[in-house]
């Protein structure tokens, strides 16, 4: 029983999965007119199944239950629980932010149930401590993508799909090979298993770097790395907004849980002092400048965010570079891509709720077209502006504390020139972040006519918009969060 | 008291964002009447303010972020000391100055009073922060009220001069953090009174020399210092009056202030030993600042490239490393700040009235304005430092105070002064003399008291520091003396 009230988070999400699909098949039987006016019901149930998720995490964090379940196949402590707010949290505000898109929509309880499975298998890959595990969390996650990005079944939606699936199948392919590697030379799948085998062994390190290579390659397609980011732009653009910021936040999100789990559970010892730091730090540098470089020239914002995303994620590298850099015992690396992404899941996600309310009323994704959205919406503007200064890295947001939290790990494990390559590149990022934020305030519109979001979005853009003020004023608590996330891989 | 005073200005913002859109005509009035709460106060710090006492005071602290795993804490604390005291006297009291000239604003009050208010206190915070963090973020919230302010009050170019104004401030602050991330590990606080206690930053993980250049690019650029001063014309020209008046009278001022806050008191040998890198390149923008003024032929830009000179004298007190310098230095700032807002205000009065700045359009204006002739008169005659002015004291300081480190370098800088008067007089001489224009016959005068009553506060305010220097040079001597102490 222990086993499942420790899993007690992502079975919430699966039960709520599974009760919106039951749902969905029996609705029809009972009343056409019922199955019409469906839409409330389920994502209602989508809602109080992301709800139960927080809660029960809430409750472990509470009575202060920690532990490994499932023969060791999973660990619940406190980076897992962490990522479990994340990953579920992100979902309630996913299902907030669709209920305007599914309005339009067929296939909504498909839609919503695949949300669910998604944020399990993600909150899963954070907690799986096999490299079994990871690999099934890893899949489950995957395949519900698969169908959401290709959903709509438009021309660009299907091309999305399909380059997301061709690219995904063989990123994972190289996963499974590093994996297979680590399983092959120490005979343990377990992360502990393997941990031990590191420390204990001076043979075979090159063979140990090939393995760190392939998984980095990998996930490095999660985490959307360069040069494993080639799928992002047109996923983005293609897929059904509320999905492209799922992808952007929660998605990525994962990648680095995995990442780090597996690197700092299982090749902490042995390589963490040299091997993979410059490996990691090479990608940020090379991630931020291609990503940034990249978004200048983008007109079209969703593929603008696209390409800042890739650019977010190299500045989160840099925190994993000064985590291999610096004396494993400074946690100040872990810590600060922790914080980072919970700062940058505020952040990001309602940058891309934003967009939603605003190209669905405006019919346009370009930039050019959100000219003097600050007169027909002024809070609207607010919120994607606040958004956009949050990812420039201004005060007092959330990203303003992030990025120094991430540059003073940096610093302090002896990296100060990537430190310098990252907050050059938030100057070109300005340029276009603020772009928009110009847009919206200095030009005119071409009519007066004013808007409001619907309450659903307005509800989650006013969540996010806090969440990201109220980290950049008081960031003690998720700073707090983070420490002990980091602590477990002390 | 400083808290108040800092946050005050942000309070009377969100009071102005809230008020419903029919009664957008009260936002002038709120922000009015914030400001004057906000000068009050710290009019009462100044007063309060211990002379005899050394150190800082009125000293606000409160841990901000606190993290268990590392060094990284901050804190958020605030005070006051000789140097910054009158620099907050001088944000204050600019910040009332340019609520009431922009007392007729038409566009979008609500947002233009809101983003006014944001700024002051961005610009109270970056003078009264002592934690190097926390002025960096005071630092950096600064561009976004300004932003705004210049891209959507703005004339002719506004969008690209807002650019060109983020993006080298931005630039000299990216380079800026990563300065104060090595200072602070190295050091192990972000505490400024207890890094300028350290005194030696040789086993930092990087150069000495390099962490104050990455420091001090920041400062120089927002001084801002011949090459980096590109940004300033454009930023001027375009700006509206009232920011104008903010740009010139108190953001300039933050790079010198951060020069003599954060690289001269932190790391005093490597201050000391690019004395005469820093007098050479005053000594150009002098003198570069000084020939670009005398071919403008608009009246803003002229104002804006002769602050290029003009803030040349304060690295050029810089310098000097000694205490005489720099209290030449810091005057000039505050002396710097009346002075040029003065002149902004009274220019953007011209040209609110005659919709031109063209030097060659205007013409004989004395005739049909008189109060305002006669103020440019008195502003000019300060910005070239005639005795009894407030320009005077603070320029003869510099060069009493730089002559003997740097004499060749020095007379150069005097030399300066002579095209200030050259440019300053001959503007004078074409707008406001000669032939009355007939087309400049409606012109009236400006009789409001909200254009007049702050004209002649600045006024008392230039003449009051040019007959008895003391008041205020007599506090930053005290503030700048325990820099001096280390350069020595």
């Amino acid at each position: 029983m222990n086993d499942l009230n420790l899993l007690g988070p992502q079975l919430a999400l699966l039960v709520g999965a599974g009760l919106i699909i039951i749902v969905d098949v029996l609705l029809p039987l009972v009343s056409r007119e019922a199955y019409r006016g469906r839409q409330p019901l389920l994502s209602g149930l989508a809602l109080l199944a992301a709800a139960g998720s927080v809660g029960w995490s809430l409750a472990l964090v509470l009575s202060d239950e920690r532990g490994e379940a499932f023969d060791g196949m999973i660990s619940v402590d406190d980076f897992t629980l962490f990522f479990n707010f994340l990953f579920a949290g992100v979902a309630g505000v996913i299902v907030l932010g669709s209920v305007d898109y599914l309005a339009r929509h067929r296939f909504q309880g498909e839609y919503l149930a695949l949300i669910l499975i998604a944020a399990a298998g993600m909150s899963l890959m954070a907690a799986g401590t096999d490299l079994i595990m990871i690999f099934v969390a890893l899949e489950l996650q995957a395949i519900a993508l698969f169908a959401l990005v290709g959903i709509s079944k438009s021309v660009s939606g299907s091309e999305a799909t399909l380059k997301f699936l061709l690219l995904s199948a063989i990123s994972t392919a190289i996963t499974l090979y590093g994996m297979a590697y680590l399983f092959g030379l120490s005979g343990e799948t377990s992360l502990d298993g393997i941990a031990s085998y590191v420390a204990n062994t001076d043979e075979n390190r090159s063979a140990l770097v090939l393995a760190a290579v392939f998984l980095t390659a990998g996930l490095g397609f999660k985490m959307a790395v360069v040069p494993f980011q080639m799928w992002v732009p047109d996923v983005y653009e293609g897929a059904p907004t509320p999905i492209t910021a799922f992808l952007s936040v929660a998605s990525k999100a994962a990648g680095f849980a995995v990442v780090m789990r597996i690197f700092l559970a299982a090749l902490g010892e042995g390589l963490i002092t040299t091997d993979w730091a410059y490996l990691f730090a090479a990608i940020a540098a090379v991630s931020m400048t291609v990503g940034n470089v990249l978004a200048l020239v983008q007109g079209n914002i969703k593929r603008m965010l696209g390409y800042s995303s890739i650019a977010q994620a190299g500045t989160i590298l840099i925190g994993l570079a000064a985590v291999a850099a610096e004396d494993p015992q400074l946690l100040l690396g872990t810590s600060s891509v922790v914080f980072f992404l919970g700062a940058y899941a505020f952040t990001n996600i309602g940058a891309f709720i934003a967009v939603i309310a605003i190209s669905h009323k405006i019919g346009s994704d370009q930039i050019d077209d959100y000219a003097g959205v600050a007169k027909r919406s002024p809070l609207l503007a607010f919120g994607l502006a606040a958004c956009l200064f949050s990812l420039t890295g201004f005060p007092p947001t959330a990203g303003f504390i992030a990025k120094i939290y991430v540059f003073n790990a940096a610093v302090q494990a002896d990296l100060v020139w990537l430190a310098l390559i990252g907050v050059i590149n938030s100057v070109i990022a300005a340029y276009y972040y603020l772009r928009v934020v110009l847009n919206m305030f200095a030009r005119d519109p071409e009519t007066d006519e004013a808007f409001l979001p619907s309450p659903y979005l307005g509800a989650a853009l006013a969540a996010a918009v806090i969440g990201v003020f109220a980290i950049g004023i008081y960031p003690t608590p998720l700073i707090e969060a983070s420490e002990s996330a980091a602590r477990v891989f002390s | 008291m400083l808290t108040f005073a800092i946050f005050f200005p942000l309070v009377g913002a969100v009071l102005i964002a809230m008020l419903p859109k029919d009664q957008e005509r009260s936002a002038k009035q709120i922000a009015a009447v914030t400001t004057v709460i906000v000068l009050a106060v710290v009019a009462y710090l100044f007063i309060d303010y211990d002379r005899g006492a050394s150190g800082y005071q009125f000293i606000d602290s409160t841990t901000w972020l606190d993290s268990s795993i590392s060094d990284f804490n901050l804190n958020y604390t605030v005070g006051l000391d000789g140097l910054s005291l009158p620099l907050v006297l001088l944000t204050a009291f600019l910040g009332l100055v340019s609520i009431l000239i922009s007392w007729r604003i038409e566009l979008r009050p609500k947002e233009y009073f809101v983003w006014l208010l944001v700024l002051e206190t961005s610009l109270l915070g970056v003078f009264s922060s002592l934690d190097l963090v926390l002025f960096f973020l005071f630092w950096e919230i600064e561009l976004i009220p300004m932003y705004f302010l210049i891209s959507i009050w703005g004339s002719g170019n506004r969008i690209y001069s807002a650019w060109k104004y983020v993006l080298y401030t931005f630039f000299g602050s990216a380079f800026m953090i990563i300065g104060i991330l090595t200072l602070g590990f190295t050091a192990g606080t972000f505490d400024i009174r207890e890094l300028a206690e350290v005194g030696s930053f040789d086993d930092a993980i990087i150069p000495a020399w390099s962490i104050f250049t990455l420091l001090s690019i920041a400062f120089l650029v927002k001084m801002p210092i011949v090459p980096f001063h590109t940004w300033l014309p454009d930023a001027h020209t375009d700006a509206p009056t009232a920011v104008s008046v903010m740009l010139a009278g108190v953001l300039l001022k933050m790079g010198g202030y951060g020069i003599l806050r954060m690289s001269l008191s932190i790391m005093p040998e490597q201050a000391a030993d690019a004395n005469l890198i820093f007098a050479i390149i005053a000594a150009v923008s002098i003198i570069y600042g000084a020939m670009m003024t005398l071919v403008q032929t608009d009246l803003k830009r002229l104002i804006a490239y002769s602050s290029v000179s003009h803030m040349g004298y304060v690295l050029l007190g810089v310098s000097s490393i000694g205490l005489v310098g720099l209290t030449g230095a810091a005057t000039q700032m505050v002396t710097h700040g009346l002075i040029t807002g003065m002149l902004f205000a009274l220019v953007g009065m011209v040209y609110d009235r005659a919709h031109t700045r063209e030097i060659g359009e205007l013409g004989g204006l004395a005739a049909r304005m008189p109060f305002i002739t006669a103020m440019m008169l008195v502003a000019g005659l300060a910005s070239l430092g005639l005795p009894a002015l407030a320009g005077f004291s603070a320029e003869v300081t510099v060069f009493l105070g730089t002559f003997e480190q740097h004499e060749a370098l020095t007379i150069i800088g005097v030399v300066g002064v002579a095209f200030a008067a050259g440019y300053i007089l001959w503007m004078i001489q074409r707008v406001f003399w000669g032939q009355p224009d007939p087309k400049w016959a409606e012109l009236t005068d400006a009789t409001a008291w909200w254009e007049r009553g702050p004209i002649i506060a600045l006024t008392v305010a230039i003449v009051a520091i040019g007959v008895y220097p003391a008041w205020i040079m007599d506090l930053l001597r005290d503030g700048v003396a325990p820099i001096a102490e280390k350069l020595a």
